[in-house]
């Protein structure tokens, strides 16, 4: 067993666990975005940002940063409310995030966030990008101006399902998720039609067709559902 | 005590946030005992008066016209509140901002004389449409689509009560 602490309380964490897998043991909140149970982590939205005393305030991930001996971890502090809002602010900015007119208005964990980190407006200029929809599959559709590029989508699909349909193409703020290598989805000839990426999705950016504004409510648990029954070789 | 001028405007927005804060019902008469509507599209006042206490500011700022009145209403105005999302975002009317002006015009009025597309007898329309902090100062923020009466009513209280308005939790969301 692995002592640590994290904002001053002790906690405990097994070999190959996580400081957030010991935040969540200890009863400390830390906000995530791209971490998603049963995928990989990736640490790639930087909100479970967490700073360890120990290493010179050093700021690592916490979802993807194992858990060591010793480790004087602060997970919430004026320092970090700020980081993390900026770095909420910047996915608002980069894409036409408009919560009044989306899928999941009401059901959404980029605009909770919002709500927890205290985000009453965004700072930085909106980018205002053009980007598509693509309702070319029978069941589905994906709205790239909601996406945040979590790659929850990306993982469920080749770590769980094993299509492996999704990927991500281009850099930077021009990164788009994609099926097939660029072809639409709904020509796609690896996609199952199993839905787990619409499932895994954090925003209205995967979509079920049908239904409207504020209807899309999504169950993200239902990756770890299934690979918990189903154990990993 | 002296009455708090209080005024609001309506820019490019639905008015739904004028319509939530008329949701405010019984609630309007205890605040008519403690401000005064000084300008709004619910009283008939043409002119902006020069001091104002605190305008709620409905709506993206869409078209030339607005961006004069809001930066002249920003000049005689103690505290200016981004009132609603089109307010706060740009929102539903920023839905145009990555389609050229021009074309925005000409899908809706077809070939020929395309009226905002120049400055002219009706407003030059902005290539996009901004929230009030993309122009002016903003003092305050308060987020919904509309916000809810009250949401607002937590707002108004605290403001009137010389505090600065929290909204935390439920109060504090988006759409």
């Amino acid at each position: 067993m692995i002592n640590l602490r994290i904002d001053d309380v002790p906690a405990q964490a097994e070999p190959g666990q996580t400081i957030l897998d010991a935040a969540r043991a200890a009863g400390v909140r830390i906000p995530t975005l791209c971490h998603l149970e049963a995928l990989c982590p990736v640490g790639a939205c930087r909100l479970c940002l967490v700073e360890i005393r120990n290493w010179n305030g050093k700021l690592v991930p916490a979802c993807a940063t194992p858990a060591q001996e010793g480790l004087d971890v602060v997970a919430n502090s004026d320092r970090l409310t700020s980081l993390r809002r900026t770095i909420l602010e910047l996915l608002f900015a980069e894409r036409n995030h408009i919560c009044a007119f989306c899928v999941s208005n009401g059901h959404c964990e980029l605009q909770d966030l919002a709500t927890e980190l205290g985000m009453d407006h965004v700072t930085f200029p909106y980018r205002f990008p053009a980007l598509a929809l693509d309702a070319s599959h029978a069941k589905f559709g994906i709205d790239h101006n909601r996406c945040v590029l979590c790659g929850r989508c990306v993982r469920a699909c080749a770590e769980v399902e094993g299509a492996f349909t999704w990927g991500f193409a281009g850099r930077g703020v021009h990164t788009l998720v994609e099926a097939d290598l660029g072809d639409r989805w709904g020509r796609s000839v690896t996609c199952t039609g199993c839905g787990k990426c619409v499932q895994a999705c954090p925003t209205g950016a995967l979509f079920e067709k049908g239904k409207i504004t504020a209807e899309q409510e999504k169950r993200p648990a239902l990756l770890a559902e299934i690979t918990e029954r189903r154990p990993r070789a | 005590m002296p009455k708090v001028r209080v005024a609001s405007v309506w820019f490019s927005g639905c008015s739904g946030c004028h319509m939530s804060f008329l949701d405010l019902d019984e609630r309007l008469l205890e605040l008519a005992t403690k401000v005064e509507f000084v300008y709004s599209p619910i009283v008939d006042i043409k002119e902006y008066p020069d001091d104002v206490d605190v305008l709620l500011v409905e709506g993206a700022i869409g078209n030339s016209e607005q961006r004069h009145l809001l930066t002249e209403m920003r000049r005689k105005t103690k505290i200016l509140v981004a009132f609603g999302d089109c307010a706060v975002t740009g929102n539903v009317p920023s839905l145009r901002n990555p389609i050229l002006r021009e074309e925005v015009l000409r899908t809706v009025y077809g070939e020929g004389e395309v009226p905002g597309l120049e400055e002219g007898e009706v407003p030059q329309l902005l290539p996009q449409a901004l929230p009030l902090h993309a122009i002016v100062t903003v003092d305050r923020f308060l987020p919904g689509c509309p916000p809810p009466a009250d949401r607002i009513w937590v707002f108004l209280q605290g403001l009137l009560a010389g505090k600065r308005p929290e909204l935390t939790g439920a109060d504090l969301r988006f759409g």
